[in-house]
């Protein structure tokens, strides 16, 4: 009896708490809605700024969006793919460079984004020459997407069973091949989560930008010019502009909808390229 | 049952029908991993077309003896093979051997049918474009004949395709012969080729394995003494003894069954040890 009432408390406890996190993603999303879903258009897309952000739109601030996270993914992409396949597939028993590489990369993981953006801005803008610029920010933040990534492809790699390495090597196929055609389309829905989490990370950032990729909202004409991004268009708004609010409420809606469907096609292509490449029956 | 057909060369099967002509020369060879010694100086000649059974019980080191052969052994970290071992001229163990070349000419198939999760002609396809066949027609000429020598060709030509790992347990290892096959090897190392099929299928990859004789040198790892009786033309009879693996006889399939001249066989192969 006592065995009954405990077991009918757990499940009423499990469902309590999914619900909870379902009513909160709902909460707010529908305080975002209520808040800025009027102000959202086709001209709020297309236009520019006006008024400090209180009016007119955000079409700069998206393309200078869009232009970071393109430089930053097309930065981390091939790096972080590298060093997962080197971690997996080149140091298998463990040797002492691998174990300090994947340390490094667990404690860079957990290091706040305002410290990427000093060393971004200390690095990329001053050292390297390279200012205040869409480059900086697209470059601070793949050092800041690419531990996360590096260690769930790896992962990905790690799970892909031995007997097709084997099998491969068996054939005489170099490990270059083997990794090639076989273990990254293996590893890719790992390799695509890993890469979620870091546009996710990424898109929703503003401490490592604000001193790397700037906050001018014009359009930017090259990678080189200064580029907001949407997060600090909602920080800036929400902090620093009165009557900002309505605007910042709208962008932000705009970010999720961006994750969104990145996340969308990212899943998308990832199934395609699983069902097309990687069957099991 | 559906019997496929064969276009290898056809020798009569039975032990002892093979020309002795040695194909791999073996010499002292020891395998250690990490130091600890798995197989302690093994000699043996292994012959040109003829089928050889490894036989012994589990853990002797029938597995890192073929290993070795093709340098598989790479691939383990802290493996280390010492002595000598010879496949014709080459010097197997040479540290500057083109292992990729070697292994070409040294197929191997496991135990467990390991098919890339690619269609069944990209498997086959895949090995050939690594070592530079491009030309369209060519692959597809070669694809054909290597499914056609496993018996396969009729079974999966109207799904070529399709995913290999959709296909049965014992196609699946068909397969693999194939894409071993493909290379157009001279050597099949073969690991328990059978022991994950069900009887059926262990039959018919049998019955396939029986008509590479002549064609090919095979070395076949098998806990089937049955099996071992009905298709090798040689045995070798692996034994552990203090955690090391030994080879304690080898010979002609027959007289290892028959007449064996070590204790330790004899008790072996009469079922009453191991």
């Amino acid at each position: 009896m006592v065995n009954r009432l405990t077991d009918q408390l757990f499940t009423a406890a499990v469902w309590s708490a999914a619900i909870l996190v379902l009513v909160m993603f709902c909460w707010l999303l529908g305080d975002l809605l209520l808040q800025g879903g009027h102000h959202l258009s086709w001209s709020f897309l297309l236009s520019a700024p006006e008024n400090a952000g209180r009016s007119g739109g955000i079409a700069p601030i998206l393309v200078s969006t869009l232009l970071i996270l393109a430089v930053a993914l097309a930065a981390a992409i091939p790096l972080g793919l590298a060093t997962a396949a080197w971690l997996a597939e080149y140091t298998r028993d463990g040797g002492r460079g691998a174990r300090a590489v994947r340390m490094s990369l667990d404690v860079l993981a957990g290091v706040p984004s305002i410290v990427f953006g000093l060393f971004g801005n200390a690095f990329f803008s001053i050292f390297l020459g390279l200012g205040f610029s869409i480059l900086s920010g697209g470059l601070t933040l793949a050092c800041m997407i690419l531990p996360i990534f590096i260690r769930t492809s790896e992962m990905g790699l790690a799970a892909v069973p031995d007997e097709w390495r084997r099998g491969a090597a068996a054939l005489g196929m170099t490990r270059a091949a083997a990794l090639w055609h076989l273990l990254l389309p293996a590893a890719s829905p790992a390799i695509a989560t890993g890469l979620m989490l870091g546009i996710g990370r990424a898109t929703a950032e503003t401490a490592a930008l604000i001193f790397t990729s700037g906050y001018v909202d014009r359009m930017p004409e090259s990678l080189s010019d200064s580029g907001r991004s949407l997060a600090v268009h909602i920080y800036e708004l929400s902090m620093n502009v009165t009557g900002g609010d309505e605007a910042a409420y709208a962008s932000a809606l705009i970010l999720i909808g961006l994750i969104i469907t990145i996340n969308a096609i990212a899943q998308a292509l990832s199934e395609r390229w699983l069902t097309r490449r990687i069957i099991t029956a | 049952m559906n019997m496929p057909s064969y276009t290898l060369g056809q020798i009569e099967s039975g032990p002892s029908c093979c020309k002795p002509v040695r194909h791999l020369a073996v010499n002292n060879l020891s395998v250690s991993y990490g130091g600890k010694i798995v197989l302690n100086e093994v000699s043996l000649d292994i012959y040109k077309g003829c089928i050889t059974a490894l036989i012994g019980p589990s853990g002797c080191g029938k597995t890192s003896f073929l290993s070795a052969l093709n340098r598989l052994t790479d691939l383990v970290p802290g493996a280390r093979v010492s002595g000598q071992a010879h496949f014709g001229e080459t010097d197997l163990l040479d540290p500057s051997l083109d292992v990729m070349a070697l292994r070409r000419q040294i197929g191997m198939i496991f135990q467990k049918p390991n098919p890339f999760p690619l269609s069944i002609r990209r498997n086959l396809e895949l090995p050939l474009r690594e070592h530079g066949v491009r030309h369209r027609e060519l692959l597809a000429a070669k694809v054909q004949q290597a499914l056609h020598d496993v018996g396969l060709w009729e079974e999966v030509r109207d799904r070529l395709d399709a995913p290999a790992l959709a296909l049965s347990g014992g196609q699946q290892q068909r397969l693999c012969i194939a894409r071993a096959l493909v290379l157009e090897p001279s050597v099949l190392l073969m690991d328990e080729p059978c022991s994950a099929l069900d009887p059926i299928a262990s039959a018919v990859v049998e019955e396939l394995i029986q008509h590479l004789r002549g064609s090919y040198t095979v070395v076949i790892v098998t806990h089937n003494l049955a099996q071992a009786r009905r298709l090798a033309n040689y045995a070798a009879f692996f034994w552990m003894s203090e955690h090391v693996g030994k080879l304690i006889e080898y010979g002609q399939c027959r007289q290892i069954f028959e007449s064996p001249a070590n204790d330790l066989t004899a008790a072996y192969v009469a079922g009453l040890s191991g």
